[in-house]
């Protein structure tokens, strides 16, 4: 915490040129009932960092489990009270680092109970005995080692406090009021993440290699987002978002550095959300991690992310859109059009869902780039049901097994519905929530955002994203095709029964994907609720 | 306390807002057979046929109940309401509708009890029989009960699927199949029709509900009401078997003969005389007489078409059933009168359901004993063996042909009379068409009388299709009894009805417009009487004196070929709707095949093939992936400072 709270006063009154003033230690304590979720979610971190070191072994796994839920509980309490009297234009948090405005309140929202889903996910122990997790990752699955690793430890449970942390992170994340207290949020919500992908028991040299290929574009891309930050520090003179908008507005200072050091920072945030061209790692890693470990990446990153991008693009860089809209434009494209076709060809179904994230993000891109009050609704409500949706689909991913964990080719789900007609009934919903058919929450999330982006004169990238959406309609009707009307093979996955936890996952989100399909009105009220703080 | 919702219409009060258990008791007995299955199998003949009576029962509570001075509309729920298009789920309970009820619940139950001895043979699929007349029952009562016109189009769309469900029933035979599929599909011809009225009448009224439709057509330009009158009539000439759609009906007679005397003869073929009655208030305007003109063209054309095809068949349902054609033809040519004729046709319709049905039902039992010999050269003499048959059967056929102070005789007469009412040469010419039809009527009835009950016994020493013997016996009590009645309604109802029902349905349909033509309406009956006398005479002259041969005289003029092969009805629908249907699906087929398939299957091959080939950028080396994010941000950042500084 004590990096971060430098890294805030630093970004408080500037950077080398201009000496930050002394700390105003003396002022009275800050009100803090609006970031209450977020402390929340933190203090819940260390305590269970503390009940690793402290508690017995055969104790950690259901304290682990009750404090995260508590804490995700708790701060979605503290969340729905704040509400009831939250101020309309938002509020300044932490020395006007954070602000908690109506979008940053939905994007917590939506990452508490996408978090809560994640953490039931990743909590499973029915599943897979002993958790998906593993605590020493060089003892091969199935040796005697292992075995005694099973029977001595339990699970792996350390990643509940890492999962808290991420979560912490990308809450921070999406109610930054500066690019300091971005690039920190960043940190914290991604280096967990690393860890986790690494935590895989089964194919651990896939689940490895996934961590490193994450930790090494992660850092790449933390660098470019980094000097972007630099760059805008240059021209404004302040990382505070208001501030770079006030001097985008009628200055003389050198463009170059606006938008050199724009594109630095958008390409950073756009890797996080993993729109294309900057996804080439989402299939590797989606496919290497844990299952419960990718549920929860592709729903609450991608949610983090994007309110993120909402947040700069629509604060600091509204009055420079004429100029920036056309290369996100062409981005969208690029995203859309990798997700649908590459889509085409995967023989992964996690790998098929990854670039199925690919081409959402390259839809949800649309929406954000739309600068009106209808585009930040129509994204955030989509980030809503795609999260919802995502997180289900990797629930029912992590049941279909065979002897050597999941079985995730696509070949061995052929015939599926015999065997496990619930299980192909709920993935067959999922897949056309995600190809957006009418009465699943994707539809509506899709026309709300086409509908805004029409809205704001992007009819050509709405025809451009129909198009995709058909085509990447393809690969979700051939799962369904296979599952229902090919002959299963002889030696095929089995469908673990699922435990109270990972029925409850899945269960939650296909009930909002549902829920959001048939009567969206109350949530698109609460994603309209207003606007960013400081536009 | 009732509310005027339009000039004569108020909100249903007592035993008409209970209208909608008309509709309930049928359709839950279908659903309870249908969904229970098998379990239904040994009462559910009994569940189906005590759903109808209760409806009849109730259908009676209500007739007695009600002031039907005025229409009643019961709301029931809100159908459809999208935008400007709002259509409230209602029944409209007034003198037409519930004369309609009384004739559907009161010859469906009769035919009920009928079939449960009529379908013995065929206990298994009994019960599901029983639930597809139901079905029917409760769409038709649907039908005529709805409040506006698309209530009355969902009636009309389930009683061509019972229709089609029971043309079909013998599924096992080839016929049956094609037939109730051709059923099927000449009615759509009609539907289309009635669809696209209901369209013009939504787009230039804003509404479907009678009420409001009938308030707003008066001011309506002459167009627009004579393109929706035609459209309605060819949604009549669909569902009532009207040239030039007739050609389905006597191809239905391939299901049960209980269906045909209930669907194809006594009420479903006469939607559409309700459907033209109904609308009474389109088709009374001044700007309809070119409409009404049609109307009573296609009405006698029909009928001309109807008794000259049967004069020539040789099958003794099919001559029933083009009997059927031509006496809705006189219906429809009533109706197209006007003000004059509407109270008539009605008339005529209800008459007709009890003695058609009567001679349907009297053709079934026949069949029943005759290992289902539909063939009238086979038959004969039938009159010893099966006394309550030929009794029953005679007094409908008398009755049909308009046998002085029978039921046909008044209404038919009245038809008679009106059409020559009209002006001019019209009146010469309809009330001509009117008299022939009369005595070719009295001509091919005869000849079935004779040739199935009378005469010499053609089928001693044959044997059925089957390979059997036949041995003809009186069919059993549940389907002599609704025989009998119906041959009581048959003798006395035309009188009762003649008295009461016209001015009985004035509030629904207005006032009967007198008419005086060059012939008093004593004349009109006397002539009427003297040509059917004439028709039925030449018929004995022909057939009552000689022998006739068991096999069909292959031998004779043009004129009855042309009969025989239905006047080439089927041949011009051929022409007109098959034949061009045909080339027109070959020629899509054709564009689908080449142009429409090539260029999918060839955006699917680009696009499958595009992404095999972006998939070996998918390296999986950190290296490369590090290189497309590091050349995405140089372009990125390029094309950003290229925008701002070009």
């Amino acid at each position: 915490m004590s990096v971060m709270s430098s890294a805030l006063f630093l970004a408080q009154g500037g950077g080398p040129l201009a000496p930050a003033p002394a700390p105003e230690f003396s002022i009275d304590p800050p009100a803090l009932t609006a970031v209450w979720p977020v402390l929340i979610v933190l203090g819940a971190a260390c305590v269970g960092v503390l009940f690793e070191a402290f508690l017995p072994r055969h104790q950690r796994w259901p304290a682990q489990v009750i404090l995260s839920l508590l804490a995700l509980a708790g701060a979605g309490v503290a969340l729905a009270t704040y509400l009831t009297d939250a101020p309309a234009g938002g509020e300044t948090a932490i020395f006007d680092a954070l602000v908690v405005d109506r979008p940053a309140l939905f994007l917590w929202g939506t990452l508490l109970a996408l978090a809560l889903g994640s953490v039931l996910l990743i909590a499973d122990r029915s599943v897979e005995p002993g958790g998906a997790f593993v605590a020493t990752a060089a003892i091969r699955p199935g040796t005697v080692q292992d075995r005694a690793q099973v029977t001595a430890t339990g699970m792996q449970t350390e990643v509940f406090p890492l999962t808290l942390f991420a979560l912490g992170g990308m809450m921070i994340f999406c109610a930054s009021n500066d690019l300091l207290t971005m690039f920190i949020a960043l940190e914290v919500l991604s280096l967990p993440l690393y860890l986790m992908c690494g935590l895989a028991r089964r194919r651990r040299l896939l689940s490895q290699e996934a961590a490193v290929k994450y930790f090494l574009l992660g850092a790449f891309a933390s660098a470019f987002f980094l000097y972007g930050v630099a760059l805008l520090y240059g021209y404004a003179g302040s990382v505070r978002l208001s501030e770079i908008s006030a001097a985008t507005a009628g200055s003389d200072r050198s463009d170059t550095l606006l938008f050199a050091g724009m594109g630095l920072l958008v390409v950073g945030l756009l890797f996080k959300a993993s729109v294309g061209p900057f996804h080439t790692w989402t299939p590797d890693v989606y496919q290497g991690a844990p299952t419960p470990i990718t549920a929860f990446m592709a729903a609450c990153t991608k949610v983090a992310a994007f309110g993120g991008i909402l947040r700069v693009l629509q604060v600091a860089f509204e009055s420079t859109s004429w100029e920036w809209r056309g290369v996100l434009w062409g981005v969208a494209i690029v995203s859309m059009v990798i997700g649908a076709i590459l889509g085409l060809t995967q023989t992964d179904v996690k790998r098929m869902i990854a670039y199925s994230s690919v081409a959402h993000a390259g839809f949800l891109l649309i929406g954000a780039i739309a600068l009106t009050e209808k585009g930040l609704s129509a994204t955030l409500f989509y980030l809503l049901t795609y999260g919802f949706t995502t997180l289900a689909a990797f629930g029912v991913v992590s049941l279909v097994r065979d002897g050597s964990g999941e079985a995730t080719h696509l070949s061995q789900w052929a015939g599926l519905a015999k065997r496990s007609p619930l299980v192909a009934g709920v993935f067959t919903f999922i897949l056309l929530a995600l190809a957006g058919i009418p009465l699943t929450s994707g539809f509506v999330g899709k026309f709300v955002v086409f509908e805004a982006a029409i809205d704001d004169g992007m009819a050509p990238l709405v025809v451009v994203a129909l198009i995709a959406s058909a085509v990447a309609a393809f690969f979700y009707l051939r799962v369904i095709v296979l599952m229902y009307f090919s002959e299963p093979a002889a030696d095929g996955p089995t469908v673990t029964v699922p435990g109270a936890f990972t029925t409850a996952a899945i269960t939650l989100g296909v009930l909002v994907t549902l829920l959001l399909g048939l009567a969206p009105s109350f949530a698109l009220d609460w994603a309209a609720g207003g606007v960013f703080a400081g536009r | 306390m009732t509310t005027t919702l339009a000039e004569g219409v108020v909100d249903a009060s007592g035993a008409a807002s209970a209208a909608w258990l008309l509709l309930a008791l049928p359709a839950l007995g279908a659903a309870v057979l249908l969904i229970g299955g098998r379990r239904t199998d040994k009462w559910g003949h009994l569940l189906g046929s005590g759903t109808v009576i209760a409806a009849f029962a109730l259908a009676v509570v209500t007739f007695f109940g009600t002031d039907f001075a005025q229409q009643h509309n019961l709301h029931l729920w809100d159908w459809i309401s999208v935008n400007q298009l709002v259509i409230d789920f209602g029944l409209r309970i007034d003198a037409l509708s519930i004369t309609f009820v009384l004739l559907i619940t009161g010859v469906g139950s009769l035919i009920h009890i009928y079939s449960i001895g009529y379908m013995n043979h065929e206990l298994r699929d009994r019960r599901r029989f029983f639930a597809y007349l139901n079905l029917f029952v409760s769409a038709m009562l649907l039908l005529v009960l709805g409040n506006s016109f698309v209530t009355l189009y969902f009636g009309w769309e389930g009683v061509g699927l019972a229709s089609y469900l029971l043309i079909g029933w013998y599924q096992g035979k080839d016929f049956a199949a094609t037939a109730a599929k051709k059923a099927f599909l000449m009615n759509r011809v009609g539907d289309v029709g009635l669809a696209l009225a209901i369209f013009l009448m939504f787009k230039n009224f804003g509404s479907t509900q009678y009420t409001e439709v009938f308030a707003a057509v008066g001011d309506a330009p002459t167009g627009l009401i004579v393109a929706i009158g035609l459209l309605l009539l060819l949604g009549a000439c669909g569902k009532s078997g009207q040239f030039p759609l007739q050609a389905w009906l006597p191809d239905a007679m391939a299901g049960p003969t209980p269906v045909s005397a209930l669907i194809h003869a006594a009420t479903m073929v006469t939607a559409g005389v309700y459907l033209i009655a109904r609308s009474s208030p389109i088709y009374s305007l001044p700007q309809a007489a070119d409409a009404r003109l049609v109307v009573m063209i296609i009405g006698a054309v029909t009928i001309l078409i109807g008794c000259v095809i049967g004069c020539a068949y040789d099958d003794f349902k099919k001559v029933l059933a083009y009997s059927t054609v031509s006496q809705i033809g006189y219906m429809i040519l009533a109706v197209g009168l006007g003000p004059a004729g509407y109270a008539f046709g009605i008339l005529h319709l209800i008459t007709h359901g009890f003695f058609k049905a009567g001679l349907f039902l009297g053709a079934g039992s026949v069949m029943h004993a005759m290992n289902d010999e539909g063939d009238i050269r086979r038959l004969g003499g039938l009159w010893k063996k099966m006394p309550i048959t030929f009794w029953t059967w005679t007094l409908g056929y008398l009755a049909l042909i308009g046998f002085p102070f029978l039921s046909g005789f008044f209404s038919k007469d009245e038809i008679i009379n009106a059409a020559l009412g009209q002006e001019g040469p019209r009146g010469w010419i309809f009330g001509g068409v009117a008299l022939l039809g009369a005595g070719l009527t009295a001509f091919y009835m005869t000849r079935l009388l004779i040739l199935v009950f009378l005469g010499k016994a053609r089928w001693t020493g044959l044997k059925s299709a089957d390979g059997k013997d036949y041995h003809p016996h009186e069919s059993p009590t549940t389907m002599t009894v609704p025989m009998i009645i119906l041959a009581v309604g048959s003798v006395a109802g035309g009188f009762i009805l003649s008295m009461v029902l016209p001015d009985f349905l004035v509030p629904a349909i207005g006032e009967v417009q007198e008419t005086h033509g060059a012939l008093s309406h004593t004349m009109v009956g006397i002539l009427a009487v003297a040509i059917s006398a004439i028709g039925a005479g030449i018929a004995y002259l022909i057939f009552g004196r000689s022998e006739q041969p068991v096999e069909r005289p292959q031998r004779v003029t043009f004129a009855v070929r042309a009969a025989r092969a239905d006047l080439f009805g089927n041949h011009l629908n051929e022409a007109l709707f098959a034949r061009p249907g045909t080339w027109l699906t070959r020629a899509l087929v054709y564009v689908d095949n080449r142009g429409v398939d090539g260029l999918v299957n060839g955006i699917a091959a680009g696009l499958g093939g595009s992404s095999g080939r972006l998939r070996r950028t998918q390296t999986g080396f950190v290296r490369s992936y590090a290189l497309s994010m590091l050349g995405g941000s140089i372009l990125v950042v390029a094309a950003l400072l290229v925008v701002r500084f070009a």
